[in-house]
């Protein structure tokens, strides 16, 4: 797979904004940067209320992706672009997403909204509406997706890359510096975990780095590329990101996603967790 | 302020006197030749230079950051331009700090 196959340049981008078949979406946990201004044509995929289910912790069901799909004026041959702001932590985490439901037609643009803005190119106030499509869903792929139960068990079996600052990993902070420090849950990472933060994988414009310098920097961290890796963070879309540059970009055969991540793990009753910075 | 998501907040103005509850609050605002600069992307790294977070500033250029004691660099991206800042934070309080993009 090459780099063109996943990534789109904001230069193609801009060139690309009236192509037919192609649709860009905007994914953010917070959509009042969409509101104040999008890339023109641009629907917005709210990861918090569209994403997730309401109730249970957990994705929406295949039936609700092709219901938000098909509302959104998607079609299953549509070729998405998506963007975001957090250096494209939440489009990440929605292209796996996607990929995760036989979407196979997505790419991520390359530094996503921060990218674009820093470029000075054009943001539209304009409301977007697209004609409802039909939208046909495939079963989960599960072999990109990790559960709790599998990732105890890789402990010194699997590869684990724990995605955050090196301050979450070793347990002095609980959450990302622009969040309050307040968290119910115990602080630190998963025994056997390597601690490359995510942020590593990136350029400060928030575009990825080249396949060439990712593959060195795996290669210093000391991961076992012919061992299956799995990534998590806290919440997992800076796992999703981290999971882009491993399976997308390096091409590595066996990449899952964490999605349950340290809320999940740092709560669980009698699983080892170790605290300190990386050896 | 919610906790679910991972997401930077939208920003706004730290009040001098802001109760931190116990928390290193690392604030302050852009600037540039003409006065605030909205809207700049503000990366918060450490003492080792490692990335720790980062802001999308608001339009008054405001930002703020939850760190912990320690050595941090506040460094702002802009179309106009970059610029940096050191700021020292010996425990819990406000820590303000200027940054200026040219």
């Amino acid at each position: 797979m090459s780099r063109e196959d996943v990534l789109v340049t904001t230069q193609w981008a801009e060139e690309n904004l009236n192509t037919p078949g192609v649709v860009f979406a905007e994914v953010d946990e917070d959509t009042t940067a969409y509101d104040g201004g999008h890339i023109r044509g641009a629907v917005k995929i709210d990861w918090k209320t569209e994403l997730q289910d309401p109730v249970r912790r957990d994705f929406v069901d295949k039936a609700g992706f092709e219901a938000l799909l098909a509302e959104k004026g998607i079609a299953a041959d549509d070729l998405v672009i998506l963007y975001g702001g957090n250096n494209n932590w939440f489009a990440a985490y929605a292209y796996w997403y996607f990929k995760l439901y036989g979407h196979d037609k997505v790419k991520l643009l390359d530094g996503g909204r921060k990218k674009w803005e820093l470029d000075g190119r054009e943001l539209s106030t304009d409301e977007v509406k697209r004609e409802r499509a039909s939208y046909t869903a495939k079963e989960p792929d599960t072999s990109i997706r990790a559960f709790r139960d599998e990732v105890v068990a890789a402990i010194g079996n699997k590869n684990l890359v724990d995605v955050r600052s090196p301050d979450e990993f070793s347990g002095k902070l609980l959450a990302p510096a622009h969040l309050p420090q307040e968290s119910a849950q115990r602080a630190g990472h998963i025994p056997t975990a390597l601690n490359v933060p995510w942020a590593k994988t990136a350029n400060e414009d928030g575009t990825f780095k080249s396949t060439e310098e990712l593959k060195e920097l795996y290669a210093e961290e000391g991961l076992d590329t012919s061992k299956p890796t799995i990534a998590y963070c806290r919440i997992g879309e800076r796992s999703s990101h981290t999971w882009f540059a491993l399976h997308e970009l390096i091409g590595l055969p066996d990449v899952k996603n964490y999605d349950g991540s340290w809320t999940e793990y740092g709560s669980l009753v009698g699983v080892p967790i170790e605290t300190g910075a990386k050896k | 302020m919610s906790n679910d998501g991972c997401g930077a907040p939208a920003q706004s103005a730290t009040p001098a006197d802001l109760d931190t509850q116990g928390q290193v609050v690392v604030a302050g605002k852009v600037t540039g030749g003409d006065g605030p600069v909205g809207g700049a992307y503000v990366r918060l790294l450490n003492g080792d230079g490692e990335f720790a977070g980062e802001v999308q500033a608001s339009a008054e250029g405001d930002f703020r950051f939850y760190a912990a004691p320690g050595s941090w660099t506040v460094r702002a991206l802009h179309k106009s331009g970059n610029g940096e800042a050191s700021v020292t934070a010996e425990g819990p309080g406000l820590h303000q700090v200027a940054i200026s993009v040219a």
